[in-house]
């Protein structure tokens, strides 16, 4: 179900979290709402889900406004980063929780627990309570639990933070393929742009309570509107460093390094102060401009090795390289950008 | 072995300490099945007449089962009533935006702070206008009151520790808020329902001024008020029947503590697993 924010503004007390947000999500996409902790993520997650109530705005749900309908009524899925199973209840009572509220027949209750249980494969587990199961498997029964009464949205709450860094990479495959498989709406707020780039369909990042963009992953990387939008994707991240324009290049400040303007920016009157964003795999070996520093830091990653280099007035690049040995600690490298594959942004981080 | 030899001096002296306790409840109940001559501790001959209190109503007296049922009827209502009462105002107070929560909680606690003894007077008017005065609903009533400000804080500290995320989800899947309370947060505070239930009997079993000034004569005498009538009766003083009485008082107490002691303890660690 298409679900639509419109001028959405949330205010506790005298503090705005959020003012005047629009956002779109499209029928059976899964869209996320990435930002720092404290952007406003959740509360608007709270909001679709009807535990806050909106300070000004409509929330839609297909064409019927929810806005001040009541949690209960709104038939959300959430899955909250706790889980929130109910520890007291077994498995197969906590999936059927939701359909006994309904009043469901119990031979009818007993044949949809089954069937999800099936879809997220916890067949074996449904005798056990919560605090017998890892959290990998808590984690598919709350999963279970949010969809088995076919709600018009599935919410995930930071549904990966509590899970160790192998469980993590099983489950985000896992939550994806259930999403595809049920073709059900879905928003995942997540702080991990990792989460969010490899399982959503488009991400909507948020900062300070607005949303900065909106993109699919693949266009949000290559195309950041802002500085901030280029720091928060990628690891290891971008890397800027100050500059000004002069004669139509850009002159690095303190430092006897030219760097062309890129195909993707206006050139900017001589004289303006912006700044220039390298991603790590973008300097290495091969590109049409110079940057020359000194190696401070080796970071091995086994496939490939990260290196820090200082340049001359103290600013440090990120290079991402295959393992090399002809590279040591305090060398002198004059390596290669690309020059199309950097970033222009003004002084107030807008791209440029 | 050389914990062994380290521990034995804690374990001497501990038993040196609770060795008058223990001589006292063992002469407690070796005085209520034997008679002693004049003038000694050692007992010459077993009886059971000091229990004939059990099977013989004396006269004057009622009945001891009569007085017995009205004791556990007080003890119970009065829990049973602190647990309704303070399971529900315990998680209004933890969850609900009530207007002025936090007066009410201070006062709560100020209520709790008095003695009940300093308001007696004031009861026992009250009972007497309003008809309940030597009734047991009239006691009963006053002291669920009394013991409800530490049953409503008590609870509310459990309450405390149940994490929100399972009130919301239990929204989300379509409950309401009462069936959330009663299916989904009440089984997570179980230890303290258990705990403050079995606090609560054991307050009343024992409570001895409210029946005594409220309640004292006729139907709705208590088992406490009954042991003082026997040690205030100068004309047939029996103070092995005293002690009698008195063990048979004890028991359901000692019972009790036996079974629950695990769970008792449950008061103060409380909160939910998993």
């Amino acid at each position: 179900m298409r679900i639509l924010l419109e001028h959405f503004s949330k205010s506790f007390g005298a503090v705005k979290v959020i003012e005047d947000m629009t956002l779109e999500i499209k029928d059976g996409e899964m869209l996320a709402l990435l930002g720092p902790s404290g952007c406003g993520k959740s509360t608007t997650l709270f909001a679709i889900c009807g535990i806050h109530r909106v300070t000004s705005g409509r929330i839609l749900f297909g064409d019927r406004d929810v806005t001040n309908v009541p949690s209960q009524e709104r038939n959300v899925g959430v899955v909250f980063q706790s889980y929130a199973l109910y520890p007291h209840m077994t498995v197969a009572d906590n999936i059927a929780f939701p359909l006994r509220i309904r009043k469901m027949p119990e031979a009818e209750v007993k044949r949809q627990v089954e069937e999800i249980a099936g879809l997220v494969h916890i067949e074996g587990l449904l005798g056990r309570r919560p605090a017998e199961l890892s959290g990998g498997q808590q984690q598919r029964v709350a999963l279970a639990r949010a969809l088995v009464r076919r709600p018009n949205v599935l919410l995930l709450d930071e549904p990966l933070a509590n899970l160790d860094a192998k469980l993590r990479l099983e489950m985000r495959s896992e939550i994806r393929r259930i999403q595809l498989e049920t073709g059900i709406t879905a928003i995942l707020v997540t702080h991990d742009q990792v989460e969010a780039m490899s399982m959503c369909d488009r991400i909507a990042i948020m900062n300070a309570g607005e949303i900065i963009q909106i993109a699919t992953p693949q266009e949000m990387y290559r195309n950041p509107r802002t500085a901030f939008v280029a720091g928060f994707l990628g690891n290891p991240p971008i890397a800027f460093i100050e500059a000004e324009a002069r004669d139509g290049s850009l002159a690095v400040k303190n430092a006897d390094i030219r760097l062309p303007v890129p195909k993707n920016a206006t050139v900017p009157p001589d004289g303006t102060p912006v700044i220039i964003g390298i991603r790590p795999e973008s300097l290495g070996t091969e590109g049409d401009a110079t940057i020359r520093g000194r190696v401070s830091f080796i970071e091995t990653q086994g496939r490939e090795n990260l290196y820090d280099i200082t340049l001359e007035n103290g600013s440090v690049l990120r290079s991402i390289q295959r393992v090399r040995d002809d590279i040591a600690l305090d060398d002198v490298v004059e390596w290669k950008v690309r020059s199309d594959d950097i970033f222009l942004f003004a002084e107030n981080g807008e791209r440029l | 072995m050389i914990g062994h030899l380290r521990t034995w001096p804690i374990v001497l002296a501990l038993t040196i300490v609770s060795a008058p306790l223990v001589l006292m409840y063992v002469f407690l109940f070796v005085d209520t099945i034997s008679n002693a001559p004049a003038g000694s501790f050692i007992p010459n001959e077993f009886t059971l007449e000091h229990w004939s209190f059990l099977w013989e109503t004396r006269p004057g007296r009622p009945s001891i089962w009569r007085v017995t049922l009205n004791s556990f009827l007080f003890a119970t209502s009065t829990a049973a009533l602190v647990l309704v009462i303070s399971s529900m105002a315990g998680y209004v107070l933890s969850r609900l935006n009530v207007p002025g929560r936090t007066y009410f909680l201070a006062g709560v606690m100020v209520l709790h702070a008095f003695p009940a003894i300093t308001l007696i007077v004031a009861i026992f008017l009250v009972l007497q206008v309003v008809g309940l005065y030597n009734t047991l609903i009239g006691v009963i009533l006053v002291k669920a009151a009394i013991d409800m400000p530490l049953g409503i804080w008590l609870m509310k500290g459990f309450y405390d520790t149940v994490p929100w995320e399972i009130e919301m989800a239990g929204i989300q899947d379509g409950a309401s808020r009462f069936t959330v309370w009663r299916k989904l947060v009440l089984p997570q505070v179980k230890p303290g329902i258990f705990a403050l239930g079995l606090f609560a009997f054991l307050l009343g079993w024992g409570e001895f001024i409210l029946p005594q000034v409220l309640a004292p004569s006729g139907n709705a005498q208590v088992l406490s008020v009954y042991l003082a009538g026997l040690i205030a009766d100068d004309n047939n003083f029996d103070m092995n029947m005293f002690k009698s009485v008195g063990l048979f008082y004890m028991m359901p107490v000692l019972i009790l503590f036996f079974v629950f002691q695990n769970r008792l303890m449950n008061i103060y660690g409380g909160g939910s697993k998993g």
